[in-house]
Formats: C-alpha cells, structure tokens, sequence
C-alpha cells in the first residue's frame, strides 16, 4: 500500500529540511522524499498537502488515559482517539492507573487495548516505585522488556532523595529515562493553585514555586551523581527551569518539558473558581509564564507535553479545594502552541517540530520516530498554521470535557493524522461544526 | 437604587459609593430595630434560604432575624441535618433549592469560591456569609459601619488588624472595604500567619504588613483583633496558644500604644486569654456588641438592596401615613427626587402594625415583579 503526501511543505529537523517536497509512505514506512514535480508512483494513493505543512509524528510525552481502572474518565480507545484529532500520532501513557502500571502484567494490557483501538501509538510508561508508594522500586527490567519507554511516579513524587538515587541507579542499567513530577510536598500540602497574590486573594492555599524548584534541584544533583537520564514533567517555575539551563550547561543528561495550559494561561485565570483552571503543577505567576516563554526561545525546554489529565465533570463539578487536579490538553495542544509561539515569533515551525517530536522521540529512545528519513515508521502530522478554528469540548474525543479552552478560537490547526501509514484523522470542518450546533 | 450586582460575593467587587450607600442603608434599618415593633414589610413573600456547612451563631442568627424584620420567609440548613451527610454534592444541594424558587441564598461555606458555584446556577440572589478564608462581606460592612458610629467616618483612620490574617475571611473583607474607604491597614501577627504579600492585595500603598504587632498597634485609631482559627489551621503555625497569648493576644499594655480614644474590634467567637485578654474584650473601648447588633442592620440593608431596594432617608422611618398622593415612584430608581422615593420606601418601611397598607403593599408587589 502506497500513501503520497503531495504539494506539501515538509519540515523534518533531522534531516535539516525545510521546503516543499512530496512523501511517500510505503508499507507503514517512509519509502522516499521526491520533488513535488516528480510524479505519482503507480498504485499510489495521494493526500493533496497543497498550503500545508508535513511534519514528523507528533509524541506527546505525558498523557494520563486512565485505563485500566477509571474507564468512565477516558479509555485507552478514546484517548487514543483524541490524541490524533490533536495530531498526535503517538501518546506516552502514565503510569498512574488503578491498579498502577508497576508491572508487565499491566504494561502488555495497555499495549494490547492500544492495538486494538487502531489509533495513536500508546508507549506505556512504567512506575518508578511498586503502586507509585516510593518505598519500594518497581520491576523496571520486567517492564522495560514488555514496552516501557520510561518510567514516573507522576503525581505522587518519590519523596525520598535515598529512593530516588537507587531508583535513577537501577534505571540506568535499562538505558530507561526516569520522569520526574517535581513537588516537595512538604512544602504544597493543602495546596490547590500557585502561591501568590491570587492565592491569597482568593482565601486558596497555594503552592510555592519553590516546591517545584527544590525537587528539581535534588534531581538534577542525583542526575550528577548517578549519570541517570532525567526528564522533568510539565515544568513551570522560573527557578526550575534555571535550574535545568545550567544542569545542560554542565553537560547533565537532563531534560524538561512544558504543557501548552503553564505557556498560555496565567494564575490570575482561577479568579472565578473554575475548577477547569485546577491543575498540578497549577497555572503560574506572569513572571513564571514568561520565564517559560524565554526557555522555549532559548532551547532550555526540550519537549512540549500536555499532561492530558480527564476527569469526570461530576467530579470537577466539586468545590475549588475538593475537585482533582488536571484539565484535558490532547486536543488544544497544538492550536495553543500556534497561537501563543509560533504566531508571536516565540519558536519557528522548525523548532516547534523539535519540541512536540525530534525531542520526545530522542528524550525516550522512540527508534524510527521523530524523523521522515526513509525507513522510518510512517507517523506523519499535518499542520495548517493559518487556519483559523474554534475547540468545542462538547465535540471532543475525550470522553472528557475538563478543558478551560472551550469555546476558545486559534490560528493553527493540526488538519490530519498519519500513523503507520494510515490516515486516522483528517480535521473536517463541516463534521465539527455539525456537531457542535446546539 | 440597588447593588450593581445581583449577588453579594465579595466586597471586592463593590464600589466605595457601593459600600457607603449599603452603610447609610444600614444606618436608617438600624432605627427599625429600636422600635418597639421591629417588623416591616419589605420583602413580604419573599424567601430566604441561610444554607450553612460551617458553624455559626452570630452571621446565622443575624441573617434569620433581618429577614424576619423584613417579612421575608426564611428557612435555616446546616450541613449536618441536610442530604450533604448522604453525600449530595453542593451544586446538587443548591439545584434542589432553587427549584423551590427562593429569593435569597445566604451560604456559609469552608470552600472559597463556594457562592460563586452557587451563583453561576441560581436564579436567586446569593450572599456570602463568609466562603473558606476568602471573603466575609457583611462582616467588613458591619464592621465598617461600628466604626462610622464611633468615629464619625472612615477615611484616613489607622487600623490595625492583629492575628491569624492567612487563615481569615474576614481580614481579607476588611481590608479590601477599608482601603476602598481610605483608611491606612497595617497587618500584624506571627510571620506564619501573616504573608507580606498581603501588601499587594489592594492597590495604593493603603495596606501594610507590620514586623511586630506593637508596630501595627501604633498610633492606631481601630484595632481588629481577629480569631485563632484552630479548625482552618492543619499545621503548627505557632508553638503554643500560651505562647500566642504572650506575644500576640492584645492586652492592655500593648493596647496602650494605640490613641488614647482607640476602639477595639473582635468578629467572635473570641479565644478569650489567647488572641484578646478579658479585660480588653470587656473594656470600655471594646465595641464588640456594637458590631453584633450593627449586624443585624447590615443584613437588612443588604437583603433589602439586593431585593431592588431605594434610596432611603429619614422621612422613611416616619411612622405615619405619608402626605402626598404620589406612591408610583420605582422603589429602584436611585435617580427619583428624594420626595417622590422617600414615599414609596415609606410605605416599605412602615411597621406591620400600623395598618391600613395593603394598598401600597399591592403596589410594592406589581412594582417589584420583573425584579427577578
């Protein structure tokens, strides 16, 4: 089966293009890159690209797809589904399911229902310590070998600088990338939004940005000592992500990544109580927005991730301090990334195609992803930077709706998505906007 | 002329011409609740919903009772003897409630933010009667309005506010209605409790925080003592309640550094012999019952606005029929000529006792129809 991706603008970092080429994709692999005037190879399908930009698959580092265990907030299915109408062609599921995914048994069920769904790759990451409890480390080796790709006690940090240090030495030995959620909990207890004017307006404990800055210290300086590779989740402090610049100055196997809700919107966004504004780590001061903004121009960030996190909207339809944290981002991702980085001048395309995919395939050793050279898997995302749309969470994949994007209209759009070769999503605007109508 | 607001969440979206007309509203209820018959019948038909999850004596008992001066209907829920204790959520328990079409939610909560869930679905008005450490509103106004009495205004006057501020609703109403009305705010308390991110909670330099609680006491023409908020508090914030007392309960002595006519505040309940001494909270600058029975006509105040309320003046508490003919004046319309609305808020305000109004009473009604 052939597949050419015709008239389009194709940008692959890897290979230092930038320009209009055709792709063809053959047997779910990139078979070639030919001159837009070469011709349609005989048996071929053709997808027109004209005006739009073909880059390698999106991955999305950090995405919570809740199955098993709380099926009624997404599945594996419907996450997966969300994932490419946000043109994303591969999802980093975490580990933080019920039961947790702290062993093989676990991990080979989330890749098994990921076949099945047909959609986005779903890389499974494994827990760091057995059912994310920090005391004990998990079967790292056991779940490397079933198909983690990292592992992460997201959500609930190991606490013990002791346990972390043998669990980035164990780690190592697996070659696998231990992802931090940084929080001091000592320090964010009863916390549920950003410490600072606002959370002492609106009567809301808060957390410190230092909370995040100390853990990221203590991991960068266990990074030293034990060569592990470290990956900080959804950053957002300004003390962090210095933290993390002169942990690459000196040459530290460190990296970070941010999510689209900590560069968009600031804390000031929870004056109403919306718990669709409720997050961990939560929404930040401007100088913390404006910190990432410059560690995305300056290449401290590595990745963009959304830290895609449904809830039920029974559930968020609870008190601010009672609601759980976390807010759906697969399908506004990258129309958030257009419009607050790409359209201001923050990053080029060439460096946003970096940060949603040369960087997290490199950062969790995705072989043959991140990349349109020929022989690579056929992940494909198609972006229009210019089209102007407006997400309706009411028409989401998700089968949740905790977003505070609703309603919200951008410029850029992912418009369609290729996994392996397969066209799995194409973005029709008379669909969406059908089933939008009231 | 009413509140620009159909609800009253916090006073941090008031205007200082907001909060001033909501105290001399509270000034002519306040005569109402000196008579000898203290029911008028204002909000007659209306219903009155006070929905606390959190104790209470004074705020509850308060906002029954300028109710009931009002002729409103209303009925009390706490949270231990409705449907919350079998898990009905708020949003749910609120629901119910409206389908039974109250005029009013009064709502005591430990969520900050609870009320403004509540007034994002309701079709009735929504007061906060104090929401997590978030707002209080009608305690900063009743409190705003003991110290009008006892000082004759509130602009430029130096008040200090000692204790626990981190954890305090009240604190926060205050010092947004203080500084609205320009009065200097100094904050004092335990480095734990006291944040100096506080100053730049109001604009205007108006808001300090004091490095010791002599400091803010200083020269000061009103001194907030506020409560020890051991519920709110999940952590040691301080070592001891002995050593709170010794270091930061207001006592005489440290009183003495206030001016010499200085008035003391306390919302209650009061930790007698930890954040204030006996002898203080007993004192003859001790306003403390001042503040409850100024309650009572700030709650009416508020219901009464809220409900579509007039501009009133004295000519209101007249308790004879007024002269002139002209009753069709819209009790809302804060632009009337003070004689035409001064006779429609009349007939509002005139005691249940007095008789002979069921005329204006009608009219009351057909006026205030499409007010919700």
């Amino acid at each position: 089966m052939k597949l050419l991706i015709a008239n389009g603008y194709l940008i692959d970092p890897t290979q230092g293009l930038n320009g209009g080429k055709n792709l063809l994709i053959e047997d779910g692999r990139v078979a070639a890159l030919v001159a837009h005037n070469d011709g349609v190879p005989e048996g071929a399908e053709v997808f027109d690209a004209t005006g739009l930009v073909v880059a390698p698959g999106f991955i999305d580092m950090h995405t919570h797809l809740r199955e098993p265990g709380q099926e009624y907030k997404e599945t594996i299915e419907t996450g997966a589904q969300a994932a490419v109408a946000g043109g994303w062609t591969s999802v980093c599921a975490m580990p933080n399911t019920d039961p947790v995914n702290d062993n093989p048994a676990v991990t080979r069920f989330i890749i098994e229902q990921a076949e099945r769904a047909r959609a986005a790759n779903v890389f499974p990451v494994g827990a760091i310590t057995k059912n994310s409890e920090g005391v004990e480390l998990a079967e790292m080796g056991e779940m490397r070998r079933a198909g983690v790709v990292a592992v992460s006690d997201d959500g609930r940090p190991v606490p013990s600088a002791g346990v972390m240090r043998r669990a980035l030495e164990y780690a190592r030995g697996f070659d696998l990338p231990v992802v931090d959620h940084c929080e001091d909990r000592s320090l964010t207890a009863g916390g549920v939004m950003h410490e600072g004017n606002w959370s002492l307006r609106l009567g809301l404990r808060g957390h410190p940005a230092l909370a995040e800055e100390m853990d990221a210290l203590r991991d960068i300086a266990l990074a030293e000592l034990t060569g592990a590779r470290v990956h900080l989740a959804h950053v957002s402090t300004r003390g962090a992500l210095a933290a993390v610049r002169r942990a690459k100055e000196r040459g530290l196997n460190v990296t970070c990544e941010v999510t689209p809700h900590h560069f968009t919107l600031e804390d000031e966004a929870v004056r109403d109580y919306d718990t669709n504004t409720k997050m961990c780590p939560p929404l930040r001061s401007r100088e913390h927005l404006e910190a990432i903004i410059e560690a995305l121009a300056d290449g401290t960030i590595d990745a963009i991730a959304t830290d895609h996190a449904p809830h039920h909207a029974d559930e968020k339809a609870l008190e601010y301090d009672q609601a759980p944290f976390g807010i759906t981002g697969l399908e506004t991702a990258v129309g958030l990334a257009f419009e607050r980085l790409v359209h201001r001048g923050v990053v080029g395309l060439e460096r946003l195609v970096e940060l949603c995919s040369v960087n997290p395939a490199k950062i969790f050793s995705l072989a043959n992803r991140g990349t349109l050279r020929p022989g690579a898997h056929a992940d494909v995302t198609i972006l229009d930077p210019e089209h102007v749309w407006t997400f309706k969470a009411s028409a989401s994949k998700s089968k949740s709706r905790n977003t505070p994007f609703d309603n919200r209209t951008m410029r850029g759009a992912p418009v369609a998505t290729i996994v392996s070769g397969r066209l799995v999503y194409r973005r029709d605007e008379t669909a969406v906007a059908a089933a939008s109508r009231p | 002329m009413g509140l620009a607001s159909k609800h009253l969440l916090g006073i941090s979206e008031l205007t200082s011409a907001e909060i001033v007309h909501v105290l001399d509203t509270a000034e002519t209820f306040r005569a109402i609740s000196q008579r000898e018959i203290k029911k008028v019948p204002t909000l007659r038909g209306r219903t009155v919903i006070n929905l606390f999850f959190e104790a209470s004596t004074r705020t509850r008992t308060s906002f029954e009772l300028a109710g009931k001066r009002l002729s409103a209907d209303t009925i009390n829920i706490s949270a231990s003897t409705s449907s919350v204790t079998k898990g009905e959520t708020l949003l749910d328990t609120a629901r119910n409630l409206e389908a039974m079409s109250p005029d009013f939610i009064v709502i005591r909560h430990p969520s900050a933010g609870a009320p403004h869930a509540l007034a994002r679905i309701c079709r009735a008005a929504v007061i906060n009667a104090g929401d997590g450490a978030h707002e209080h509103p009608t305690q900063a106004l009743l409190d705003a309005m003991t110290i009008r009495q006892h000082k004759g205004r509130v602009e430029n006057l130096r008040v200090a506010i000692i204790g626990d501020i981190l954890h305090s609703r009240v604190a926060r109403s205050n010092m947004h209605l203080l500084t609205k009305l320009g009065a200097q705010v100094s904050l004092a308390g335990p480095g734990t409790l006291v944040p100096a991110e506080f100053e730049e909670l109001v604009a205007g330099g108006n808001l300090r925080v004091a490095s010791r609680i002599e400091e803010a006491i200083e020269g000061a023409d009103v001194v907030m003592v506020l409560r020890i908020q051991r519920e709110r508090q999940d952590a040691a914030f301080f070592p001891s309640l002995r050593e709170y007392a010794v270091h930061y309960g207001l006592n005489l002595k440290r009183l003495s550094g206030a001016q010499p006519d200085a008035i003391v505040m306390h919302p209650g309940p009061m930790n007698r012999g930890i954040e204030i001494a006996s002898d203080v909270a007993d004192g003859s600058r001790s306003l403390i019952l001042d503040q409850v029975s100024n309650g009572l006509a700030v709650r009416m105040a508020v219901l009464y606005l809220l409900a579509g309320g007039s501009v009133l003046n004295q000519n209101m508490l007249s308790q004879t029929k007024p002269e002139t003919a002209n009753t069709t004046a819209d009790p809302r319309a804060g632009a009337t000529p003070a004689v035409t609305s001064s006779n429609s808020a009349a007939e509002q305000l005139e005691p249940v006792a007095a008789g002979g109004q069921a005329g204006a009473e009608q009219k009351r009604r057909v006026k205030t129809a499409d007010s919700n």
